[in-house]
């Protein structure tokens, strides 16, 4: 293997006293498909956050395909662009339409010709399977649709690696299996793709690797099928316990 | 069983509303019969002085009075933008910078403002600001102004949900851009009934400006209409700038209205 994709070292994240991470190591190869699980609180999220450097980590390094973005000297922007990020709440552009949601960082960022931006949005609006919202407004569409819009919007940008931040936890239930299904998509396109998830079912059938964290730090790590079925560690399997009872 | 409890008249549903309208009856019968109607209507609303003041009191007065509120709400808007953004930022020079500015010029009379801008800036350093009452206007007023509208913009900013900032930051666009295309126009759909509102209030503190447009033809409605009630020895002169400032006014607090009705709808 070459450069990882993602290479994140000795991850440290305090707010305030409280120390959200404390020590993280891990990589993503690219092509890979890692699923971060583990109970609310366990600093998934932060850890995500701190990849594109939403949150500034207190200390340690996230090197973005060998590039360290934690460096101050680093360009954030150019970083951000290769990696797109869905997050739980959408955050969809809501004073602007769907074509305009998904050109304006393309014209912004990439430089791109409004012709061109146009182009590449229809591409990806078709990839998540909603060409014919092009002209709606965010608020006039589900919350699923409104997910797979955030997911083409961050395809237009032609990203190197994917992030998705609980992309399902704010849906419906019945709108759940639409997002997995682009999701599942994407993964078999092969992108690289790091996901903060409760779908253990999405988790044991696209993951490459599965990552459990815990109290800020990763408990364990491996193929989903020794994970999920023959955690090592007693928190892994209360944990799993726990999510397979209340049926998530 | 029901037993009734004899209710005391003053605890009768109907008791409170009748007492409020017999005394409105009251009043009014007192206002038609002891009023003194024939001096109300020569000294108020007298038909000459109505004919007379007209067409300057549209054509110079009433106009000066909007272009000033417009160039002060102009250069108050465009300060305060930048007040706004100086109060959010990380450097701590700059909020408090703006914090002190804001506090300052909120706590100042504008008359006191207006004066120093328009006489003391002169006194002190022999330098005149140009283009007559209206650039006193968008310096002196809009200094003001720029005080109340900087917190109204702030608020607004800060009403947009962190994720806006977030998502377009995590698409690779910079601090700036994104606060220019994704935040402040969110920012400024939320502001725009109260900013409606500061205009109206800035439309009646243009009377302030009776101190500086004294020309025939920089006075404003307030200015125009005094100096017509000391020629005539009238007051009907006020009658008509009143009439005047509600003609602009009305219109504009209603539109307020219909801009909240359609913001609590929309969100």
């Amino acid at each position: 293997m070459g450069t990882p994709a993602i290479e994140i070292r000795d991850l440290h994240k305090y707010f305030g006293d409280l120390e959200v991470l404390r020590g993280i190591d891990f990589e993503v190869d690219t092509g890979e498909v890692v699923c971060i699980i583990g109970p609310s609180g366990s600093g998934k999220s932060t850890l995500l956050r701190c990849v594109n450097r939403l949150e500034e980590a207190t200390s340690g390094h996230v090197l973005i395909e060998g590039e360290d973005i934690t460096d101050p000297a680093s360009d954030v922007d150019a970083l951000r662009a290769k990696i797109g990020m869905v997050f739980q709440q959408f955050n969809l552009f809501p004073h602007l339409d769907v074509r305009k949601n998904l050109t304006i960082s393309q014209r912004k960022v990439l430089g791109r010709s409004q012709d061109e931006a146009a182009e590449v949005a229809a591409r990806m609006l078709e990839r998540v399977g909603l060409t014919d919202k092009i002209d709606e407004y965010p608020a006039r569409l589900s919350g699923g649709q409104q997910q797979r819009v955030a997911i083409a919007r961050a395809l237009c940008m032609n990203p190197d690696m994917m992030m998705f931040d609980e992309v399902t936890s704010a849906l419906d239930p019945e709108l759940v299996g639409e997002v997995l299904q682009v999701m599942r998509d994407l993964a078999d396109e092969g992108m690289t793709m790091l996901v903060v998830t409760h779908e253990m079912g999405f988790a044991r059938n696209v993951a490459d690797r599965v990552v459990f964290m815990d109290e800020g730090i990763i408990m364990e790590d491996g193929p989903p099928g020794e994970i999920l079925a023959n955690p090592k560690e007693e928190r892994t399997r209360e944990f799993l316990r726990m999510v397979l009872e209340e049926g998530f | 069983m029901v037993t009734k409890t004899a209710r005391p008249i003053w605890k009768h549903p109907r008791f409170v509303p009748g007492i409020m309208y017999g005394l409105l009856v009251l009043i009014a019968l007192l206002l038609v019969f002891f009023a003194d109607w024939d001096k109300i209507q020569s000294n108020f609303l007298k038909p000459e002085i109505f004919r007379d003041m007209f067409p300057e009191v549209l054509t110079i007065a009433a106009k000066n009075t909007l272009i000033y509120t417009a160039v002060a709400f102009a250069a108050g808007f465009v300060l305060a933008l930048v007040l706004a953004l100086m109060k959010l930022s990380p450097i701590g020079p700059y909020r408090w910078f703006a914090t002190s500015y804001i506090e300052l010029f909120r706590g100042l009379p504008a008359l006191v403002t207006i004066i120093l801008v328009a006489f003391g800036l002169p006194i002190a350093f022999g330098w005149r600001i140009p283009f007559g009452t209206a650039g006193k206007a968008a310096v002196g007023l809009g200094l003001v102004a720029a005080a109340y509208m900087a917190e109204t913009i702030r608020a607004g900013i800060q009403a947009v949900p962190r994720g806006q900032m977030e998502a377009a930051r995590s698409l690779g666009m910079s601090a700036p851009t994104a606060m220019a295309y994704i935040v402040l126009p969110q920012a400024f759909r939320i502001i725009i009934p109260p900013l409606t509102n500061e205009l109206v209030l800035l439309i009646k503190d243009t009377s302030l400006l009776f101190v500086v447009g004294t020309t025939p033809a920089s006075k404003e409605l307030t200015k125009f209409g005094r100096d017509f009630m000391t020629t005539t020895i009238n007051a009907t002169p006020l009658t008509v700038i009143a009439l005047v400032y509600l003609m602009i006014t009305l219109p504009m607090t209603s539109l307020v209205r219909q801009l909240e009705k359609r913001a609590a709808k929309g969100r």
